[in-house]
């Protein structure tokens, strides 16, 4: 056996071509970041939610750090260990110190993380107040229906064998509130800084009831009634996504949200629309 | 080490002259099976990668009519389904696994040699019914690689809900059972087939990221088995398992009963979570091995990589309920669930940590092989980190199901495992075929790989923030997407140039494997028993006696070794090597 690869080399020109190519890495992935973060980023905030924005950016602070970190040092040893003349690679291969640095600090930045977002996860989750607004939405191929309890504060019975052109989600008719429920198709309105309570249905499929300004989702899942609630904080009026593929027309699947600015405004709007 | 001496005597047949179709169709020869496959998931991969450009010249440009929105969906669905399934689990297990295994281990040939061979010839026929469902009425299913039930389910509620669908099944089975019978294969080949002196302290990482990745397998593959059987009986039989009550279709109320629409997420992530893991640990421990050989370096810190392996191989049973934050499960599951998750994040620090040291003071060799390695690391970082946002259950109830997400794996474990792929190419071809690939064409076909991958997927990481859901045929409608059609246009754009660079691989792959210089035995001066082969290894691989092992995979650069590497069938001892590792 020869020994070819101990002969002299000259790797350092493709060690600086490499090393460059992950600094250009590093420089396009920062920056592209630092120019989206003017054009594309997450959209206005409407909720009381700005607790998930922190983390968001506390993530993307650290994780920024790694990213820089990590390609510097790659960056680095390709131009510096390129391999040149018959100048030997080192041996060594374990060092318990270092190994334990690298699993205990990241470990303990991890920690902390996951603290953090148990606490924010417990609050998102936790008992809507007791002067939240009630709604229903329900989703079906390909259109939400939104509806409002009657004045008593009740949602009547429901059954799918009800379901007809002028009933599309089956308001049981001996249920004395299935005459005064407000049942609309696409439109969601909720009031300016009043915690809002939505139980969320779906009639066939899986959908995903997406609010992006609110930073609220949850699915729609057939079978099960999943209540969520939010505060909204910012009038004005806002799209509902669907984002779970429930089928061909998923694309097509979009309703408004309109914060009104207060209970005034809301009840007189509620009022225009025909009463069930 | 009863086995070897069973298997001494299959050196007898090493001789005998083959048929045709016994040397290349119905070949137990474990080389043979993963050329086989390799070719096979190539192809696939081509299947799939056209599938993608599609996808990007409708997206890039959707008033141009490329797709119509069911063609759309379907694109995205067997996009997802060639390549998890029919490339990248097949092509690690079924390619490298089966060709580098026995001849890592210093064994002849598998454990079960006819198994294997079953093993790809039930694969195949898998090939065949998904090719197939392009062309029934409907179309192929086009409910997400996930197919998410109840509309995977139930045949009305899309086209491609019809027989598409079904067909998808079955192909699904096929790809799981030849999974499973691989995976006992190398578990048994890997447990007792291994030469003498070869202990499991001095397996090369690749063979390490291919055991665990082999008990995930049996371990999860099952499940899946058990949850399409279970979606083809809801569709063909009428069977309720994942169909909740009162499903109103066209109209019409079905009569199922007592279905629950989650059991098939928590089957399907069961499975689905392992299977990240099942595509990344081999590609791991390539990396591991081809960093080691051209830093002329032992990899650093070979203990804890194992370690840190299993410990990624038991979480990953663990963290499936991260994929189901938002789907309604208990949100006491969902705080169990970011613990676990964050959890995994430790063994992957590690493991990116150790390439890093391995490469610091090395003595750096850029083949084709190394640049991949190194950009696997790049790569993989940038997709682990992004993970960390996902874990965040809070923030990834923003950010589920948007396209973050799908840069999020395309980086973690899509253009990783693609890269290791294309690094273990590069660097076992001459193993394969007896050939060297072209080194020139193979730096051309990085550079355009690497900047393609990240001008493709990184700009994705802002259609989700902007909040751009996945598997949207067309965004026109949502204003707070009106100003995305730029960043479309751009990832098309890289798309096809990713993809044209990916000819410059298939040129040269079938350029080298007819006319490349003849590769010597150790074209790399590499220490891991393959190398200890002939190139090509002949039918029983070794000649009259089989391999000694005599120390670990790393001893590279050993001080007072007279060249810098110091193989593990080399007999003299080593001064200041003779690592166990």
């Amino acid at each position: 056996m020869d020994s070819e690869s101990f002969a002299p080399r000259d790797e350092r020109p493709a060690g600086r071509w490499m090393g460059v190519l992950i600094l250009f890495i590093l420089a396009a992935g920062v920056g592209s970041f630092v120019y989206a973060a003017h054009y594309w980023w997450l959209p206005p905030l409407a909720s009381t939610l700005g607790i998930t924005d922190d983390m968001f950016n506390a993530i993307l602070v650290a994780t920024g750090i790694a990213f820089i970190a990590v390609h510097l040092f790659v960056a680095i040893a390709l131009i510096r260990f390129a391999a040149y003349g018959r100048r030997p690679a080192a041996h060594w291969h374990e060092h318990l110190g270092a190994e334990l640095t690298w699993t205990l600090v990241p470990a303990a930045g991890l920690v902390i993380l996951a603290i953090l977002a148990e606490i924010v996860w417990a609050r998102v989750y936790s008992p809507p107040p007791a002067n939240a607004q009630l709604v229903e939405v329900t989703g079906r191929q390909f259109l939400w229906y939104i509806r409002y309890p009657s004045p008593d504060g009740r949602l009547a019975a429901t059954d799918p064998k009800f379901i007809s052109a002028g009933n599309p989600i089956g308001l049981d008719p001996s249920d004395p509130d299935s005459k005064t429920n407000a049942v609309l198709e696409n439109d969601l309105h909720v009031v300016n800084n009043r915690p809002v309570r939505i139980a969320i249905r779906s009639l066939d499929v899986i959908h995903s009831f997406f609010l992006p300004n609110f930073r609220v989702k949850q699915d729609a899942v057939p079978g099960r009634t999943i209540v969520i609630w939010f505060v909204p904080n910012r009038p004005g009026q806002y799209q509902i996504a669907c984002a779970q593929l429930c089928g061909v027309g998923h694309y097509t699947m979009r309703g408004n949200i309109t914060v009104e600015p207060d209970q005034a405004a809301f009840d007189a709007w509620l009022a225009k629309q025909g009463q069930h | 080490m009863g086995a070897i001496a069973v298997h001494e005597g299959a050196a007898a047949h090493e001789e005998h002259a083959e048929s045709f179709v016994r040397h290349y169709i119905f070949s137990i020869d474990h080389k043979t099976i993963g050329k086989q496959y390799y070719l096979t998931t190539l192809f696939m991969a081509i299947v799939g990668g056209a599938l993608a450009m599609l996808m990007r010249a409708h997206l890039g440009w959707p008033e141009g009519g490329a797709l119509d929105p069911g063609q759309y969906l379907a694109a995205a669905t067997m996009h997802g389904t060639v390549m998890i399934f029919f490339f990248l689990t097949s092509i690690l297990t079924g390619a490298f696994g089966n060709f580098l295994i026995p001849l890592m281990i210093g064994a002849r040939d598998m454990a079960f040699p006819f198994l294997n061979m079953i093993s790809y010839w039930t694969l195949f026929p898998g090939v065949l019914v998904l090719l197939a469902s392009f062309f029934v009425p409907g179309g192929p299913a086009g409910n997400g690689w996930t197919s998410y039930a109840p509309l995977s389910a139930v045949s009305k509620f899309a086209p491609g809900s019809g027989t598409g669908q079904t067909l998808w099944a079955i192909s699904i089975l096929f790809v799981l059972f030849s999974s499973l019978f691989g995976s006992l294969n190398f578990l048994t080949t890997i447990i007792n087939m291994r030469a003498r002196g070869l202990s499991m302290g001095r397996l090369p990482l690749t063979l390490w990221g291919i055991f665990i990745t082999a008990i995930l397998a049996l371990l999860s593959f099952p499940v899946l088995t058990a949850a399409v059987v279970m979606l083809i009986l809801d569709r063909t039989a009428g069977t309720s398992f994942f169909v909740p009550p009162n499903l109103l279709v066209a109209g019409q109320v079905l009569a199922n009963k007592n279905g629950d629409a989650l059991l098939w997420q928590h089957l399907f992530w069961f499975f689905g979570h392992p299977e990240v893991y099942i595509l990344i640990l081999t590609p791991m421990g390539i990396v591991s091995d081809v960093i080691s050989t051209f830093s002329r370096k032992p990899i650093f810190g070979y203990k804890a990589m194992v370690l840190s392996l299993s410990a990624i191989g038991f979480l990953s049973f663990l963290v499936w309920g991260h994929h189901m934050f938002v789907s309604g499960m208990s949100p006491l599951l969902g705080a169990a669930f970011i613990g676990s998750t964050i959890a995994i994040a430790v063994p992957s620090a590690i493991k990116t940590f150790n390439w890093c040291t391995t490469l610091w003071q090395g003595r750096l060799l850029f083949t084709t092989a190394m640049l991949f390695a190194i950009a696997f690391v790049s790569l993989f970082v940038t997709g682990g980190l992004s993970g960390i946002f996902l874990a965040a259950a809070p923030v990834d109830i923003y950010l589920h199901d948007t396209y973050f997400v799908i840069a999020h794996f395309h980086f973690v474990m899509a253009a990783a495992a693609l890269f290791s792929i294309f690094a273990g190419t590069y660097y076992w071809f001459p193993k394969m075929f007896g050939r060297m690939m072209d080194e020139r064409l193979g730096k051309i076909h990085f550079l355009f790989t690497f900047l393609g991958i990240y001008a493709t997927f990184f700009p994705m990481h802002f259609l989700g923030f902007m909040g751009n859901s996945r598997r949207l045929y067309d965004t026109s409608i949502y204003p707070f997407l009106s100003h995305a059609g730029p960043i479309d246009v751009f990832i098309s754009l890289s798309a096809f140039m990713l993809g044209a660079a990916q000819l410059i691989f298939i040129y040269n792959f079938f350029k080298s494997l007819l006319h490349g210089p003849v590769a010597e035995q150790n074209p790399w001066h590499a220490n891991s028993l393959e190398w200890a082969a002939p190139s090509p290894p002949p039918h029983g691989n070794w000649g009259a006696a089989l391999p000694v092992v005599y120390r670990w995979p790393y001893d590279y650069s050993a001080p007072g070794a007279a060249q810098d590497y110091s193989p593990q069938w080399q007999a003299q001892p080593v001064a200041a090597g003779g690592s166990d590792g």
